[in-house]
C-alpha cells in the first residue's frame, strides 16, 4: 500500500521544519508514494510479475538567493536530516542568484479544483493475467503472419503526492494510472518486423478494451512487412497522429523559458510572431477531469490555468516558471514542470481523406533517432511508412529519413485531420505538412 | 574482493540489522516454491551534481537512492518485488510476493557460503569526498571562463560535474555472495556561439569510474571546454547535408555508437532467446566483413562501461561478439544463459534495485585495422565524414538503426572540406558491416559519456572504434 495523504502532509511540515532548523530562509519540499503490479504475458503465459511500490521525496532549500537541493528514496528520519542538510550545504556553495526563490505567493493555487484523478482498480495477478491473455492473443489471431510476441503487459498504479512551501502552501491528491500494452512481430519470409498498441487512463474503467489494443498491435506490425526503401526526393509528408505529439512537443520545448534566456531556442523572441497559417490555435488545457497530464498546481504551487499558447497562427505566450519569468522580466504562467495536456484545432478530414487531397507523398507512422536540433530547428530523424499515390497507400517504406526545418515545417502546415483517437495526454490529429526532404536510395 | 564484500555489508545490512541468518531466511523465503532460481540485490547510491548555467553556479543536488530488488525465477517465468526499507519483516513480505510467481511446492535451504575474490577495476572510495566542494567549484568556473576566453562569439556556457557511488550486494540462490563499491564522475561543458544572427550548440565532455581530481589531470576538463567551443564554431560554418545513400567515413572513438546501436543491441541473448532479434538464430554466419572483430569488454579499468562484477555477481568478461566477420557470441545474464544452456557472460545489468536485470552491453568496440587513416580519406571520391555524434536508436527486429551527427564534413576528391549540418546516418544493422571496406589502426574509446537506454532502463557504456570505411550508407540532409 502506498502511504496516505495524511502521511505525507505531516513529512511536508516535518522537512520545512528541519530545513528552517538548519538555517535556510525558505524551502520547498515535495513527497510521493506509490503502488501497482505490473503483469506481462508472453506467447500465452506469464513471464513477469513485478509488485512496484515507489517512493521518494525532494526538498529545494534556499539561503536568500542561494539555492541547493536533494532527494532520497529514504523517507526514514535519519534519511531526511540527511538530506535536508546536505541541501544546506550545498545552497551555502552556489552562487547569489537575484532569480532564485519560491513562486510569489500571489500566484500560489488558494483553492483548486478537484480533477478527478484518482481511480483504483482492485485488481489480482489473475484479473491482470486475464486482461493481458486477451490483449496477446487478439493479436497472435489477427493473421497468421503474427508468428512470435514481445507480450502484453497490463499495469495500474495508485500513489499520492504532497507539494508544500514554508511561504504557507501545502497541496495533494491522489492520483492513479493504469495501462495495456501490446508488441508483436510479425514475419513473411526473410522480413520480420515489430509494432505495439497501447492505452493509458486515469480511470480503468475508459481503457480501449485489450481486444482491440492487441488487434492494433497486430495490424501496426502487419502492415509495415516488405517494406521498401524510397529514392531521395522532395515531397509532401502527412505525420500520423500518434506521432503528431513530437511536432508539438519541439514546438512547447523552444517556447520554454529556460530555452528563451538560455537562447537555446530556434524560436527565440518570438512572442507575438505568425509561426503557423492563420488558422492554427495550440491550447493547453491542465484541468481536464480524469486528463493525463491534468494537475490543478503546477511544481512550484502556482495555479494552472487553460490558456492558448498559438492563436490565427501567432505566439501568445512562452511557458514559464517562476525562475525563468523572473530571468525574461515576465510573470509565471504556472509551466514549472512542464505543459499539461495540449490540444491543436482539428480540421475536418480524416486521415484517408487526407490522403486523398494530398494524392502524391509520404504517411510516416514511425520516427526513430534524436535528430532535432533545439537552437536551429533543423530536423532530420529516420522514418517508416506508407508510400502514398492517387491518394491511397500503395506499399510500406522503411530506412528512410525525412528532414526539414522546423520553422518551415510549421509554415507549411496544411491540415490537421480528425483522426484524433490516440492515447496519451496530446490531442491531435495527423499533420500534413506540404514539403520536406526524404532521403533513400 | 573480502574487503569490498566487508565494506557492503557495512553499507546495506549492518544498518538494518540484516546478519548471514536473516539473509538465508529471506532467501528460503523467496525459494519456498517450484522457484529455480532467486536473487537479492541491495543498493545504496548517492549522487551530486552541479550546475553551472549563464555564468553563475546555478544549482546543486544531492540523491540518495537505498533499497533491495527480490527476484524469483521458475522456468520462464519471474517474479519481481523490492523495497526501500531493508528491515527484515519489509525483505520478507517483499520475497512472498516475488515468491508467488509460481504456486506451491518442495521446499529448498539454502546456505550463504560467501563471496569469491574478483580484483576490482576501480578505486573504493567515494568520489563525492574526492575533491572539497570549493575545488569542484572551481573547477567549473574555470571551464566556464576557458569557454569564454577561447571566443568571442561564445554567448553561453553550461557545465555540469557529476559524482556518484553505488554499493551492491547480490545474494543468490546458491548462496553466493558478491559486492561491488561503483565510483563513476562525469564533466560535461555545452556552449551557444553566435555569429551574425546564426545560433549553433556543441557539447563535449567525459566520465571515469574514479576520482573527480580525474578531471584535473592534464587539464583534461579544460579539453572539454575548448573543444565544445571548436565544434561550435564549426557548426557556424556548415551548410546543408547532401541526402541519398553515399560512402560515409567514420572518425574513431565516439562513432563506435554505431557499433552499438547497428550490431550491439541485436546481440543482446534475451532478444535472441526470444527469437525478436534481426540477427536471431544467425550464429556462426557472416554478418560483417572480415576486416571487422567486435568485442565487449567489462574489463576495461576505470572504463566508464566498466564492472567489477555484474548485477547478478557475475565477473565482468571480454566476450567477442563478431571475429573477422562471423557472428561469434550473444551476451547474456544469468536468466537467459541458463534458458539458451549458455554461460553467463557479466553483462547482466539493472538501473537499480527497483528494475529485473537485463542482457546489457558494457563497452562495445572494434578492434583496429592496419590502415592509416588519412589512406582511408584519401580514397573517397565524393562523400561524408562523421566525426562527432548524437543520440542513435534501433529497432532490432528490423534491424533498422538511426543516429545524428553533430559535427561531419564532406569528402571531396580524397579532401575533408565544408562541415555539414543536421544530418542522420540511417542503415540495417546485418547490412551496414558487411560494407565495412577499410579500417584504420587508430582504435580509441569514448571519452565516458555514453548512457544506453532499454526497457526504461539507463545504464551507462562505453563505445569504441578505429577510423571505419563504409561503401553506403543512406544520409539524411535537406539537399537534394
Amino acid at each position: 500500500m502506498s502511504r496516505s495523504i495524511e502521511q505525507l502532509e505531516s513529512m511536508v511540515a516535518d522537512l520545512l521544519a528541519e530545513a528552517k532548523k538548519q538555517g535556510a530562509s525558505a524551502a520547498d519540499a515535495a513527497v510521493s508514494s506509490s503502488a501497482g503490479l505490473s503483469l506481462t504475458v508472453r506467447l500465452g503465459e506469464v513471464e513477469t510479475i513485478e509488485h512496484t511500490r515507489d517512493q521518494g521525496l525532494g526538498i529545494t532549500v534556499y539561503f536568500g538567493k542561494r539555492k541547493g537541493s536533494a532527494n532520497t528514496t529514504d523517507l526514514k528520519p535519519a534519511a531526511l536530516r540527511e538530506a535536508v542538510s546536505k541541501a544546506c550545504t550545498i545552497a551555502r556553495n552556489t552562487c547569489e542568484d537575484d532569480c532564485a526563490g519560491l513562486a510569489d505567493p500571489q500566484y500560489l493555487a488558494r483553492d483548486y479544483p478537484d480533477l478527478d484523478l484518482h481511480h483504483p482498480w482492485d485488481m489480482d495477478t489473475d484479473q491482470a493475467r486475464e486482461l493481458a491473455l486477451e490483449a496477446e492473443q487478439a493479436a497472435r489471431d489477427y493473421d497468421p503472419r503474427i508468428r512470435n510476441s514481445e507480450g502484453a503487459t497490463l499495469s495500474t498504479q495508485t500513489g499520492s503526492f504532497i507539494y508544500g512551501n514554508s511561504n504557507g502552501f501545502v497541496g495533494g491528491y491522489p492520483t492513479s494510472r493504469h495501462s495495456i500494452s501490446c508488441v508483436v512481430l510479425a514475419q513473411d519470409g526473410e522480413c520480420m518486423q515489430r509494432d505495439y498498441w497501447y492505452d493509458s487512463r486515469r480511470d480503468w474503467r475508459e481503457l480501449t478494451p485489450p481486444r482491440r489494443i492487441g488487434e492494433k498491435a497486430a495490424a501496426n506490425a502487419v502492415a509495415k512487412l516488405n517494406g521498401r526503401k524510397l529514392g531521395t526526393c522532395q515531397a509532401p509528408v502527412i505525420f500520423r497522429a500518434d506521432i503528431a505529439p513530437h511536432l508539438l512537443r519541439s514546438l512547447t520545448g523552444a517556447l520554454r523559458g529556460h530555452a528563451q534566456y538560455r537562447q537555446s531556442s530556434f524560436l527565440l523572441d518570438s512572442l507575438e510572431q505568425k509561426i503557423f497559417p492563420d488558422w492554427v490555435k495550440v491550447t493547453e488545457d491542465p484541468h481536464i477531469p480524469r486528463g493525463l497530464a491534468s494537475a490543478p498546481f503546477d511544481n512550484e504551487g502556482v495555479a494552472t490555468n487553460p490558456k492558448a499558447i498559438i492563436d490565427q497562427g501567432v505566439i501568445q505566450t512562452y511557458l514559464l516558471d517562476s525562475y525563468s519569468a523572473c530571468k525574461l522580466g515576465l510573470r509565471t504562467t504556472g509551466n514549472a514542470g512542464g505543459v499539461r495536456n495540449l490540444a491543436v484545432t482539428t480540421g475536418d478530414l480524416s486521415l484517408e481523406q487526407m490522403l486523398g487531397e494530398m494524392g502524391t507523398g509520404l504517411l510516416v507512422t514511425e520516427l526513430m533517432g534524436q535528430g532535432v536540433n533545439a537552437v536551429t530547428g533543423d530536423y532530420s530523424r529516420g522514418a517508416a511508412g506508407f508510400w502514398v499515390e492517387n491518394g491511397e497507400i500503395q506499399y510500406p517504406v522503411e530506412e528512410i529519413t525525412i528532414a526539414g526545418n522546423l520553422k518551415d515545417m510549421f509554415h507549411d502546415l496544411v491540415a490537421v485531420g480528425c483522426d484524433t483517437d490516440i492515447p496519451g495526454s496530446v490531442h491531435t490529429g495527423s499533420w500534413w505538412i506540404s514539403r520536406m526532404t526524404i532521403a533513400g536510395n | 574482493m573480502s574487503n569490498t564484500l566487508d565494506l557492503a555489508r557495512e553499507t546495506l545490512l549492518s544498518p538494518a540489522g540484516i546478519d548471514d541468518n536473516q539473509l538465508q531466511h529471506i532467501m528460503n523465503r523467496l525459494m519456498s516454491s517450484r522457484v529455480d532460481a532467486a536473487d537479492l540485490y541491495f543498493q545504496y547510491s548517492r549522487q551530486e551534481s552541479w550546475v553551472l548555467d549563464d555564468g553563475i553556479i546555478r544549482e546543486g543536488s544531492f540523491s540518495l537512492e537505498q533499497g533491495a530488488g527480490l527476484r524469483a525465477i521458475s522456468g520462464e517465468k519471474t517474479g519481481f518485488a523490492y523495497t526501500e526499507d531493508l528491515h527484515l519483516e519489509n525483505l520478507l513480505e517483499a520475497a512472498s510476493c516475488a515468491h508467488a510467481i509460481t504456486r506451491a511446492g518442495e521446499n529448498r535451504r539454502i546456505a550463504v557460503t560467501g563471496g569469491q575474490a574478483v580484483q576490482p577495476l576501480y578505486p573504493a572510495a567515494n568520489p563525492l569526498e574526492s575533491l572539497p566542494d570549493e575545488d569542484k567549484i572551481h573547477l567549473m568556473k574555470t571551464l566556464d571562463a576557458a569557454a569564454r576566453a577561447a571566443d568571442p562569439r561564445v554567448k553561453q556556457v553550461s557545465v555540469n560535474l557529476v559524482a556518484g557511488h553505488d554499493t551492491i550486494l547480490v545474494v543468490d540462490s546458491e548462496g553466493r555472495l558478491a559486492a561491488d563499491l561503483r565510483p563513476l564522475v562525469l564533466c560535461y561543458v555545452n556552449v551557444i556561439v553566435e555569429q551574425n544572427g546564426r545560433r549553433e550548440q556543441a557539447g563535449t565532455g567525459g566520465g571515469t569510474r574514479g576520482s573527480l581530481a580525474w578531471f584535473l589531470e592534464d587539464d583534461r576538463a579544460l579539453g572539454y571546454a575548448r573543444e565544445a567551443v571548436r565544434q561550435a564554431l564549426v557548426n557556424l560554418e556548415a551548410v546543408d547535408t547532401p541526402a541519398g545513400a553515399m560512402t560515409v567515413v567514420l572518425g574513431p572513438g565516439w562513432p563506435g555508437i554505431l557499433l552499438h546501436e547497428a550490431v550491439g543491441h541485436g546481440l543482446e541473448g534475451d532478444f535472441n532467446r526470444k527469437g525478436l532479434s534481426a540477427f536471431s538464430g544467425r550464429m556462426g554466419e557472416k554478418v560483417a566483413s572480415p576486416l571487422c572483430t567486435v568485442v565487449d569488454d567489462g574489463t576495461l579499468p576505470g572504463r566508464r562501461g566498466s564492472l567489477t562484477v555484474d548485477d547478478e555477481g557475475t565477473p565482468t568478461r571480454n566476450t567477442v561478439l563478431i571475429e573477422n566477420g562471423v557472428l561469434k557470441g550473444y551476451m547474456q545474464d544469468r536468466f537467459n544463459a541458463r534458458l539458451m544452456g549458455m554461460e553467463p557472460t557479466g553483462n547482466g545489468r539493472r538501473e537499480s534495485y527497483a528494475y529485473l536485470p537485463l542482457p546489457r552491453m558494457t563497452n562495445t568496440y572494434m578492434l583496429p585495422g592496419e590502415q592509416e587513416p588519412e589512406e582511408i580519406i584519401r580514397s573517397v571520391k565524393k562523400g561524408l565524414y562523421a566525426v562527432n555524434f548524437g543520440g542513435g536508436q534501433v529497432d532490432i527486429t528490423s534491424g533498422k538503426f538511426v543516429f545524428s551527427l553533430s559535427e561531419a564534413y564532406l569528402i571531396e576528391d580524397g579532401k575533408i572540406t565544408a562541415p555539414v549540418k543536421g544530418a542522420t546516418l540511417i542503415g540495417n544493422g546485418p547490412e551496414v558491416l558487411t560494407r565495412v571496406s577499410m579500417l584504420g589502426n587508430d582504435l580509441a574509446l569514448d571519452q565516458g559519456v555514453g548512457t544506453c537506454g532499454k526497457d526504461g532502463q539507463s545504464v551507462p557504456v562505453g563505445v569504441g572504434q578505429p577510423t571505419m570505411k563504409v561503401d553506403e550508407i543512406t544520409v539524411g540532409g535537406t539537399a537534394v
